[in-house]
C-alpha cells in the first residue's frame, strides 16, 4: 500500500517536470538504442553469413596455396598445380569430387557489347561441387574438357550484363573472351550473392581450354575445390588430401604444409570470431553512453534532491522514514531509466530498420538484447540512484524545513 | 488528574559550532497536561525553537528524558521518531509548509498515507478535517491558489489528521495579517476547548493571550510559568 503510495508519488514529480524528465532519459535512450543497433547488426551479419555458407555446402573442402618454407624459412607463396588436383582425384577416387579453379578477370565481347568479368577454368565436377544449377543449356562435360573446347557456362547474371535478356537467348552464341571466341552452352540459375564466392557474374570454361587457349598454359591455380557427399566423410576426406598434397609437393614429415585446406565451417568459425569481437567492441562503445546517460541521470537526481529539500523536510516532519524517502528517489530514478530504456528500444528498432532500408545492411533485433538492455539501464537507474535518494533520506527535517 | 502529555526532566541541548558549544537548553522540567493550551515564549536565542524541536521529535537531547503522551522518546532513532511524529504529533508551522503542487486533500492526507491507511478512508478523514477548518469548497485547490489564512487552515486540518496526542504549532501568526491571526487563534482556541492538547510557540504576547497557560524560557531555562486569565471570560 504505502509503497504504491510512493510510486505515485516519483511518477508525479516526473510529470510535474516532463520536459526535463525526458531530456535526463535522453543519454539512456541513445545508449540502449546504440547498443540494440549494434547488437542488430553483428546478429544480422551473423545469420547472413550462415546462410551464405549453408548455400556454399557444408561438404566443401578448400584446399588453397600457402607459404613456402625451406629450413623454416619464408620463400614466399607456394604453388599449386593441375597435377595436384589430378592426383586428389586420383588417389581418394570415389571419396571426393574435385575440380581446380583457375581463375582470370577479363574482357567480354558479346556483339556491341562489352563487360569485365571473371574467368573460372574449371572440370565438370565443379558444377556438382556448388550444387549449381541450369536455367538453359546446358554444363560442358569431360569430352570437351580434355578436347580443350572453347564452351562457356555463364553465371545467371551475365546475359543482362551483356545486353541479353533472358538468357535462354544466348545459348549457341559466340561471346569473345579476351577476343577469343566461345560458344554459349549453358546459363545458370541465380545463386545469390555471397561473400566469398559469387557465381552469378563469372564465367565458367573447361580448366584446360582456360589453361592452354586463354592463359598461355599457366596453370598456376587459385584453389581446389573438393566436397564429399556427406559431413560425416570430411575428416577422413581431410586426413586424405593432406597425405596427397604432401606427397605431390614433396613434403618431409612433420615439414610445415605449404597448403592449406579449409571447409566451410572453418570458415563460419572464423567469421564469426571476428564478428562477434566487432560486435562486442561496437556495443561496448555504445555501453559507454549507457553509462554516461547513467550519470546525466544521477546529476539530474542530485539537483532535484536540492530543490526538494523543503519537500523532503515537510515529508519527514508528518512521518516519512528514511526509507520512504530513499524508495520515492530511487523509484524516479528508476522509472527514468526503465523509460528511457523503452524508448531506447524504440530506437533501436528504428534505427535498425533504417540501416536495412537505406544500406541494405541485414540487422535482426534479438529479443534477448532488448531484454538484457532494459534489465542493464534499470541497474544504471538503481546504481546511479542510490547516492542521491540517501542524501534525501539522511536529511535532517530541521534543516531541510528551513531551507529556502 | 489528567494524563501528561509531555514530561521532561532535565531536558538540554548541547550544539557544537566551531570550537565553541553552544548550550541552547540547559535542563527545562516542563509538564504539560492532556487538554492544556500551552504558550512557550522567550526571544530569539532563548532556545524556544531548540526546545520546541525536541518537543516536537525533530531532533534529540544531549542529556535530559523527555516522555510524550507517556512513551519514552528521548533515546529514540532517527525512524522511530519519524513514527512518532507521525502517530501523535500535528505540526503548524509559520511557513505552513505545504507540497506546492498537491492539492489541499492531498496535503491533508500525507501523514495518513505514511501511516499505511487505505486511500478510501484517508480520503474521508481528510475531507472531513478540511471541513471543520472550514474549507471544504477548497479541497483541490492547491496551496499557491489560496490566501495565507486559507494555507493555515489546510496545515491545520494537516496537523489534526492523525488524531494527535499533541499539536504543537510554531509561530503559526507569523505570516499572517492581525484579523486572519485572530480567526485562526480562535480556531486554535476551539479545538482546545474540544479537548486537543496545543502547544504554541510564539513571542507575540498578545498571540500568548490565547493560551491558558504561559512558559517563558531565557538563556535555556525557564524563567516564568503561569496561568493565564480566561481571556473568553472577559471578552
Amino acid at each position: 500500500m504505502l509503497l504504491f503510495e510512493i510510486i505515485a508519488v516519483a511518477m508525479a514529480a516526473v510529470r510535474a517536470n516532463i520536459l526535463r524528465s525526458v531530456l535526463t532519459t535522453l543519454g539512456i535512450v541513445i545508449g540502449v538504442g546504440a547498443v540494440i543497433t549494434m547488437v542488430a547488426l553483428g546478429e544480422g551479419a551473423q545469420q547472413r553469413v550462415e546462410k551464405q555458407i549453408n548455400l556454399m555446402g557444408t561438404t566443401v573442402l578448400t584446399i588453397r596455396p600457402g607459404q613456402q618454407f625451406s629450413f623454416g624459412v619464408s620463400r614466399g607463396d607456394a604453388q599449386m598445380s593441375v597435377e595436384d588436383a589430378e592426383a586428389l582425384k586420383a588417389g581418394t577416387s570415389g571419396l571426393l569430387k574435385v575440380s581446380p579453379e583457375l581463375q582470370s578477370r577479363l574482357q567480354v565481347a558479346y556483339l556491341r557489347w562489352n563487360s569485365n568479368n571473371q574467368m573460372m577454368g574449371v572440370w565438370p565436377e565443379y558444377f556438382e561441387i556448388y550444387n549449381l544449377g541450369l536455367s538453359a543449356g546446358r554444363f560442358f562435360d569431360e569430352g570437351e574438357l580434355n578436347g580443350r573446347r572453347r564452351v562457356a557456362v555463364l553465371g545467371h547474371a551475365v546475359p543482362g550484363q551483356l545486353g541479353e535478356t533472358p538468357g535462354e537467348l544466348m545459348i549457341g552464341q559466340t561471346i569473345q573472351l579476351r577476343g577469343i571466341p566461345f560458344e554459349v552452352v549453358g546459363v545458370l540459375e541465380e545463386k545469390g550473392d555471397a561473400a566469398f564466392f559469387r557465381p552469378d557474374e563469372q564465367i565458367f570454361v573447361p580448366q584446360s581450354t582456360a589453361q592452354f587457349r586463354v592463359m598461355g598454359g599457366r596453370d598456376r591455380l587459385n584453389a581446389i575445390y573438393a566436397a564429399t557427399a556427406t559431413t560425416a566423410e570430411l575428416d577422413r576426406a581431410f586426413g586424405e588430401i593432406d597425405r596427397i598434397m604432401r606427397r605431390e609437393h614433396r613434403l618431409q614429415p612433420g615439414a610445415e604444409a605449404d597448403f592449406n585446406i579449409r571447409n566451410s565451417a572453418d570458415l563460419l568459425a572464423t567469421f564469426n570470431e571476428t564478428n562477434e569481437t566487432f560486435t562486442m567492441l561496437l556495443a561496448g562503445i555504445a555501453g559507454v553512453s549507457l553509462l554516461v546517460g547513467g550519470i546525466g541521470i544521477m546529476n539530474i537526481m542530485l539537483v532535484s534532491v536540492t530543490e526538494r529539500t523543503r519537500e523532503i523536510g515537510i515529508r519527514k516532519a508528518l512521518g516519512a522514514t528514511k526509507a520512504a524517502i530513499m524508495t520515492q528517489f530511487l523509484v524516479e530514478a528508476l522509472f527514468l531509466c526503465v523509460l528511457g530504456g523503452l524508448l531506447g528500444v524504440g530506437l533501436g528498432y528504428g534505427a535498425a530498420a533504417l540501416m536495412t532500408r537505406v544500406a541494405q545492411w541485414d540487422t535482426v533485433v534479438a529479443p534477448s538484447a532488448v531484454v538484457i538492455a532494459l534489465v542493464f539501464s534499470a541497474g544504471i537507474g538503481l546504481f546511479f540512484g542510490i547516492w542521491p535518494a540517501r542524501r534525501a533520506a539522511i536529511l535532517n527535517p530541521i534543516d531541510a524545513l528551513r531551507y529556502e | 488528574m489528567s494524563e501528561l502529555i509531555i514530561r521532561t526532566q532535565g531536558l538540554t541541548k548541547h550544539y557544537v559550532l566551531g570550537s565553541e558549544t553552544v548550550k541552547a537548553v540547559r535542563g527545562v522540567d516542563l509538564e504539560i497536561e492532556e487538554g492544556e493550551f500551552v504558550a512557550i515564549m522567550g526571544p530569539s536565542g532563548s532556545g524556544k525553537s531548540t526546545f520546541m524541536n525536541m518537543i516536537g521529535c525533530l531532533d534529540t537531547p544531549t542529556a535530559g528524558e523527555y516522555w510524550l503522551d507517556g512513551q519514552k522518546v528521548s533515546d529514540l532513532s532517527d525512524d522511530q521518531l519519524a513514527r512518532v511524529r507521525n502517530g501523535k504529533i500535528g505540526f503548524v508551522f509559520q511557513t505552513f509548509n505545504l507540497l506546492p503542487r498537491a492539492t489541499a486533500l492531498h496535503n491533508v492526507e500525507l501523514p495518513l498515507i505514511y501511516a499505511g491507511v487505505g486511500s478510501k478512508e484517508r480520503r474521508r478523514r481528510a475531507q472531513e478535517k478540511l471541513e471543520l477548518v472550514g474549507l471544504a469548497d477548497r479541497m483541490d485547490h492547491k496551496p499557491p491558489e489560496m490566501s495565507g489564512g486559507q494555507r493555515q487552515r489546510v496545515a491545520v486540518a494537516r496537523a489534526l489528521v492523525n488524531e494527535p496526542a499533541l499539536l504543537l504549532a510554531d509561530e503559526p501568526t507569523g505570516n499572517l495579517d492581525s484579523v486572519t491571526s485572530a480567526d485562526l487563534m480562535k480556531q486554535l482556541g476551539d479545538l482546545n476547548k474540544a479537548g486537543q492538547t496545543i502547544v504554541l510557540v510564539t513571542h507575540e504576547h498578545d498571540i500568548a493571550e490565547h493560551a491558558r497557560r504561559q512558559v517563558h524560557l531565557k538563556d535555556g531555562v525557564i524563567e516564568r510559568d503561569f496561568e493565564n486569565k480566561p481571556v473568553e471570560a472577559a471578552v
